[in-house]
C-alpha cells in the first residue's frame, strides 16, 4: 500500500538510490533484505540476490480493487510490522486506486483507475480484496453501477499479475459458506489466464502481503505456490508442526475447559477445538501485529481460517478434531477430514481438508489445478471436491 | 434554475460500498438518496450453527469494527443462556472495545475524514517555522520543531514533484471550501503520517488479549486469555506492563495530537456547525458496563433517546420498540411492503428491483438500496458519537459535560451547534478523549483484582449444550464506535434458529420509509447543505464522512425465513 510516509520514489530512480536519498544505510538495507530472505524461506546465501534485485527495481503501479468484503484485509495490511523499512517497502509501489484511503471519490476516483490502467497497461500489479458474487447477474456488489465481476475482469485483463488478499478473494469466504446466498466466488474463479496468488486467511497477516510483493519485485515473478495458490514461504508449514505448545500435545498436556489450571499453564488447546493440526498458516512463524502474539498464544484455539471452506469444515470451532495422534500425524490426515464431515454442523465440504493435508506431501512437485468453491450447494450435499 | 443531478459512487474513504445520489439547485442540495450497493447474507449462513461460534461469524460482518459484532454476539448468547461472565472478562472486553474506539476514531479523523478539510497541496506553501509556532501553541507534543515540519514538507514536495500522486490523484485540491492556512495543512499532513505508525502500535492491546487484529478472538462466557503471573504463556506481568505502556501512548497521542488538531481545524470551519444536522432524533443504547452487562446503570456512556433536538429530556430506550421497514429496500415481506417488523419476528427475502447493470441513476426508483430502514416508534434515529454525547450531556454525565463545554467555549458556539456535521466531528473527538482516559480505569481495576487473587476469565458452567434449555432467546446490545448495535439470537436444540442484527450504519444510512421520512444521511444532506461545484462533491463527502459510514455492517439478513432466500437462489 502506498502512503507518502517517506521521500517518494522518483520515476527512473532505482530503489538503491531511493534508499540512499532516504538516509537508509547500506547496512540497514542489507539487514532488511536478510530478514525478508528468511521470511521468504530462502537460503541466506540468497540475501545478496534479494538486495541486488531490490536495489535495481523500478517503482511499479498497484491497482487495488475492494469487492464483496469487510475491509479487514485492508486493515491488516495497515498493521504491517517492519517499523521503518516496512513503510519504505509499502512506499515502493505507486498505489493509484484504493477505495479506503484515496482522496478522490465518484467519477474522479474512477478516472484515476482508468488512467492508471491505460498508462501502465500490461505492467501493473492488481491487488484484490473481497469476493465476486455471481448470482442474479451480480447485483449483490456494484461500484459506480457496475458489477464486481465486470470490474474485476476489466482490471485483470491488462494486469501483469494478480494478488488475491484474504479468504474472500481466495475462495469467497464467509459469504460463500453454506448456503452461499449470493453465489460468491474467489478471484481465481474469474481470472484464469494469469497467475493469481492467494494470500490466505481471514484476514491474512499483513507482513505476508509485504513479503509477497518483495518476492515479486526481487525475482520478477510470483512466489511458488501450493495446490491452492498460496505462497509456500508462508503457507508451507502446518500450525501443529510449528506450535510452541506441541510439546504439551506430545506429552498429553491438554486444556480441557477454558480457564482451567491447564489453561493457566498455557497447555495445548487441541481438546477445546484447536484446528492447528489441519491448518497451514504462517501464524506461529510470522506472529501478529509487530510479532506481539497469535491466536493460540493468547489462549484461543485456531479457527483454521487459512483453509478453504473453513466455515463449514472447521465448525463447530470448539469441536475437537478427531484422532490426531501424537506422532506420525500425517498417517491420520484422511481420517481427520472424513471424521470432520460427521462432526460439522451440516452438509459440509470436508474433503478439502483431507485433500489438503494429503497433498501437502506432494505440494512441492507441481501446482495442481485450483479447486472450485461450492457455488450453489443444496442443504446436506457435499458440493465440493 | 435548473436542477443538477449528482452521483457519487464509489463514495471513498469509508468502509464498504456507498452510493450517494443528489439533486442541487443554486449551490444547495435539494434532495438526496443513500444506496448501499453490497449484500452478503451472513446471517442466513449462521442458521443451524453452534451459538458459541456466532461471535466469529458476526465478527466477519466488518473488519474495521472488528470487535463490536463479536462482543455483541457473545452478549446476545450469554443473555439467552443466562451466563454471567467473570468481572475480569468484562474488564478485558472493555479494554479491547475501548481501544477499538480510540484507534478507530483517530484513523477516521486522519485517514478517512481529514482530506475533506485539509488541502495537501496547500501544505506545500507552508512556512515550517510558522507551522512549528502553531503546533507549539496547541500542544507539548515533541514532534513540533521547525526542522521536523521542514522535513515533512520536503517529503511532500518531492512527492508531488514526481507527478505520481498515488492516493492523492484527482483530489479536490484548491477547492474554495478548503479554509485552513498552509501551516495548519502541513501540521495535519504530518500528523496523518504519524497516526499511521501510532495505530499499528496501540492496537497490539487486541493482540495480547485476543491473539490478533483485525478479528481478535472472543469466547462465550468470558475470555480465552488465561491470567497467571507465574507463567510465560499467559497474561502475566510482562504482558500487563506492555498493555500499560500501550495505554499511555494511546492517551498521549489523543490528548496531544488528535484533540488539539481537531479543535484547531474546527475553528476554521465554524459554519459547518450550522450544516448537515438532519434527523434530529438520537439514540444511544449505552456502553462500557462496570458491572454485569444487564445492569445498565453501571454503563459509563449512558443509554437514552433525544427527540427533535430537545436536550431537556432524555427518553428511555426499549429495544422492543425497534422495527425495520422495507418500503425503499430490495426485500419483500409476507405482509407486504408497509409492514414494520421487530427483529424477533423479522423476515427477509431479497428481491432486487433496481435497473439492470450497468446503471446510471437510481433516483426515481421506488426501491434503491440493500439497507433496510430501522425506525424507533416510527422515527428515524441518528446513532453514533453525537447521539452518545447528546444523551450523556443531557443526562448530566459529568465527564461529558466538561468536555462538551470545552468544545463549545473554544468554538464560541451554543449547544445547538452540536446538531451538525461539525458536531459529529467534535463529539467523536470528545468521546475519544474520555475513553482513552477510561482505559486506565479498567486497567487499574483489572490489576487490582489480580492483586486480590481473582484471576478468573471464563465462566464455563453453561459451556456444554446439555446445560442449555431446549429453546432460548437473547438480546445483546453494544454501543459501537459508529453507534447503537443490537444482536438478537434465538436458539433451539443447541443450534441457532434465528439471528438478526440492527447495526449503526443501518440506522444512519437507512432509506426513506413508508411515511417518506428520509434516513439520517439523506436528511443531513438536505439540511441547509451547500454544494458549490456539482462536479466536485467535497461538501457531500464532509457530511457523509462525519457519520463514519460502515456499509458492510449495515446490510445483513437472517431470520427463520432464511430458507426462502436460499430457495430464490437455487435455480
Amino acid at each position: 500500500m502506498y502512503f507518502p510516509t517517506s521521500h517518494p520514489w522518483i520515476p527512473d530512480e532505482s530503489l538503491g538510490q531511493y534508499f540512499e536519498s532516504r538516509g537508509v544505510s547500506r547496512r540497514d538495507f542489507l539487514t532488511f533484505c536478510a530478514q525478508m530472505t528468511a521470511a521468504l524461506g530462502l537460503s541466506e546465501l540468497m540475501t545478496p540476490t534479494v538486495a541486488a534485485a531490490l536495489t535495481a527495481v523500478k517503482r511499479p503501479t498497484v491497482v487495488w480493487l475492494s469487492l464483496q468484503e469487510c475491509t479487514g484485509c485492508v486493515e491488516s495490511v495497515l498493521r504491517t510490522a517492519e517499523p521503518t523499512i516496512g513503510d519504505l517497502l509499502l512506499d515502493v509501489v505507486s498505489l493509484d486506486y484504493q477505495h479506503n484511503i484515496m482522496a478522490a471519490a465518484g467519477h474522479q476516483a474512477e478516472a484515476a483507475l482508468q488512467n492508471s490502467m491505460a498508462k501502465n497497461k500490461g505492467e501493473y500489479l492488481l491487488v484484490v480484496t473481497g469476493s465476486v458474487p455471481l448470482n442474479d447477474g451480480g447485483i449483490y456488489t456494484t461500484i459506480g453501477g457496475r458489477t464486481a465481476e465486470t470490474i474485476l475482469k476489466e482490471a485483470a485483463r491488462d494486469a501483469k499479475a494478480v494478488i488475491a488478499i484474504g479468504a474472500c478473494a481466495h475462495w469467497g469466504n464467509i459469504q460463500a459458506a453454506r448456503p452461499n446466498p449470493t453465489g460468491a466466488v474467489g478471484v481465481s474463479e474469474i481470472v484464469k489466464d494469469k497467475p493469481v496468488v492467494n494470500i490466505a486467511g481471514c484476514p491474512p497477516i499483513g507482513d505476508v502481503v509485504t513479503a509477497t510483493i518483495v518476492h515479486y519485485l526481487t525475482f520478477g515473478r510470483v512466489p511458488e505456490l501450493d495446490y491452492d495458490g498460496r505462497p509456500l514461504f508462508a503457507y508451507g508449514a502446518r500450525i501443529h508442526d510449528q506450535c510452541p505448545k506441541r510439546a504439551n500435545f506430545d506429552a498429553g498436556q491438554f486444556v480441557e475447559e477454558f480457564d482451567d489450571e491447564a489453561a493457566r499453564k498455557g497447555w495445548c488447546l487441541y481438546h477445546v477445538g484447536c484446528k492447528g493440526p489441519a491448518t497451514f498458516s504462517p501464524c506461529p512463524i510470522f506472529l501478529w501485529n509487530t510479532r506481539t502474539s497469535w491466536p493460540i498464544g493468547a489462549g484461543h484455539p485456531c479457527l483454521g481460517c487459512t483453509e478453504r471452506n473453513f466455515w463449514d469444515t472447521m465448525t463447530p470451532f470448539y469441536g475437537r478434531l478427531p484422532d490426531v495422534a501424537g506422532f506420525g500425524v500425517e498417517r491420520y490426515a484422511d481420517t481427520i477430514g472424513a471424521a470432520l464431515a460427521v462432526g460439522a454442523a451440516a452438509g459440509v465440504a470436508a474433503h478439502a481438508i483431507a485433500t489438503g493435508v494429503h497433498q501437502m506431501r506432494q505440494r512441492r512437485k507441481a501446482l495442481p489445478v485450483l479447486e472450485s468453491p461450492p457455488k450453489k450447494e443444496t442443504g446436506g450435499g457435499d458440493g465440493h471436491d | 434554475m435548473a436542477t443538477t443531478k449528482i452521483v457519487v459512487d464509489p463514495l471513498t474513504r469509508i468502509e464498504g460500498h456507498l452510493r450517494i445520489e443528489a439533486q442541487a439547485e443554486n449551490g444547495r442540495i435539494t434532495n438526496a438518496w443513500a444506496t448501499s450497493t453490497q449484500f452478503r447474507g451472513i446471517e442466513i449462513i449462521m442458521q443451524g450453527r453452534d451459538p458459541r461460534d456466532a461471535w466469529a461469524f458476526t465478527q466477519r460482518i466488518c473488519g474495521v469494527c472488528t470487535v463490536v459484532h463479536a462482543v455483541a454476539s457473545c452478549r446476545a448468547v450469554e443473555d439467552a443462556l443466562d451466563i454471567r461472565i467473570p468481572p475480569n472478562a468484562n474488564l478485558i472486553r472493555n479494554l479491547i472495545h475501548g481501544m477499538q474506539f480510540v484507534q478507530d476514531h483517530v484513523i477516521h479523523f486522519y485517514h478517512l475524514h481529514a482530506l475533506d478539510w485539509v488541502d495537501v497541496v496547500s501544505a506545500l506553501s507552508a512556512d515550517p517555522a510558522a507551522t512549528s509556532r502553531l503546533a507549539q501553541s496547541l500542544s507539548p507534543w515533541p514532534n513540533n520543531s521547525a526542522t521536523y515540519f521542514a522535513e515533512v514538507k520536503n517529503r511532500l514536495k518531492t512527492f508531488v514533484g514526481t507527478g505520481q500522486l498515488g492516493i492523492f490523484t484527482n483530489g479536490y485540491w484548491g477547492h474554495p471550501a478548503y479554509k485552513l492556512p498552509p501551516a495548519a495543512n502541513l501540521m495535519a499532513v504530518a500528523h496523518y503520517l504519524e497516526a499511521l505508525d501510532w495505530q499499528r502500535d496501540v492496537i497490539r492491546l487486541h493482540t495480547i488479549f485476543g491473539g490478533k487484529n483485525p478479528h481478535p478472538n472472543f469466547l462465550v462466557g468470558g475470555m480465552a486469555s488465561a491470567i497467571n503471573l507465574e507463567d510465560t504463556a499467559t497474561i502475566n506481568a510482562e504482558r500487563l506492563t506492555d498493555i500499560y505502556d500501550i495505554i499511555r501512548r494511546a492517551q498521549r497521542f489523543v490528548e496531544q495530537v488528535y484533540w488539539p488538531d481537531l479543535l484547531a481545524i474546527a475553528g476554521f470551519y465554524k459554519e459547518w456547525a450550522g450544516i448537515g444536522g438532519g434527523t434530529g432524533n438520537y439514540l444511544a443504547c449505552g456502553e462500557f458496563p462496570d458491572g454485569d452487562v444487564r445492569d445498565t446503570d453501571s454503563l459509563y456512556l449512558p443509554r437514552g433517546i433525544i427527540l427533535a433536538k430537545d436536550l431537556r429530556k432524555v427518553y428511555p430506550y426499549d429495544h422492543q420498540l425497534v422495527k425495520e421497514y422495507i418500503n425503499s429496500s430490495w426485500y419483500e415481506y409476507a405482509q407486504g411492503d408497509d409492514a414494520g417488523l421487530h427483529p424477533w419476528e423479522g423476515e427477509t427475502k431479497a428481491k432486487y428491483e433496481g435497473p439492470p447493470t450497468p446503471w446510471t441513476y437510481l433516483q426515481g426508483s421506488k426501491k434503491y438500496t440493500w439497507m433496510k430502514a430501522p425506525r424507533y416508534e416510527g422515527k428515524p434515529m441518528e446513532v453514533g458519537p453525537l447521539a452518545r454525547a447528546l444523551v450523556a450531556f443531557a443526562a448530566g454525565h459529568e465527564d461529558m459535560r466538561v468536555i462538551v463545554k470545552e468544545v463549545l467555549d473554544r468554538l464560541e458556539v451554543g449547544p445547538s451547534a452540536l446538531f451538525s456535521t461539525l458536531g459529529r466531528v467534535a463529539a467523536r473527538g470528545a468521546e475519544t478523549v474520555l475513553l482513552a482516559r477510561r482505559l486506565s480505569h479498567w486497567y487499574d481495576a483489572l490489576v487490582a483484582r489480580i492483586k486480590g487473587g481473582d484471576v478468573r476469565t471464563h465462566n464455563g458452567e453453561k459451556w456444554k449444550p446439555e446445560s442449555w434449555p431446549a429453546k432460548a432467546q437473547g438480546y445483546g446490545y453494544l454501543d459501537a464506535p459508529r453507534g447503537a448495535l443490537g444482536h438478537w439470537v434465538q436458539i433451539e436444540d443447541g443450534k441457532i434458529s434465528r439471528y438478526q442484527c440492527v447495526v449503526p450504519s443501518t440506522w444512519n444510512c437507512s432509506p426513506r420509509d413508508g411515511q417518506g421520512q428520509p434516513g439520517p444521511y439523506e436528511a443531513a444532506l438536505m439540511d441547509h447543505h451547500p454544494l458549490v461545484n456539482p462536479e466536485q462533491p467535497l461538501e457531500i463527502l464532509r457530511t457523509i464522512h462525519s457519520f463514519d459510514p460502515c456499509m458492510a455492517c449495515g446490510v445483513h439478513v437472517l431470520d427463520a425465513t432464511g430458507r426462502q432466500i436460499t430457495a430464490v437462489k437455487v435455480q
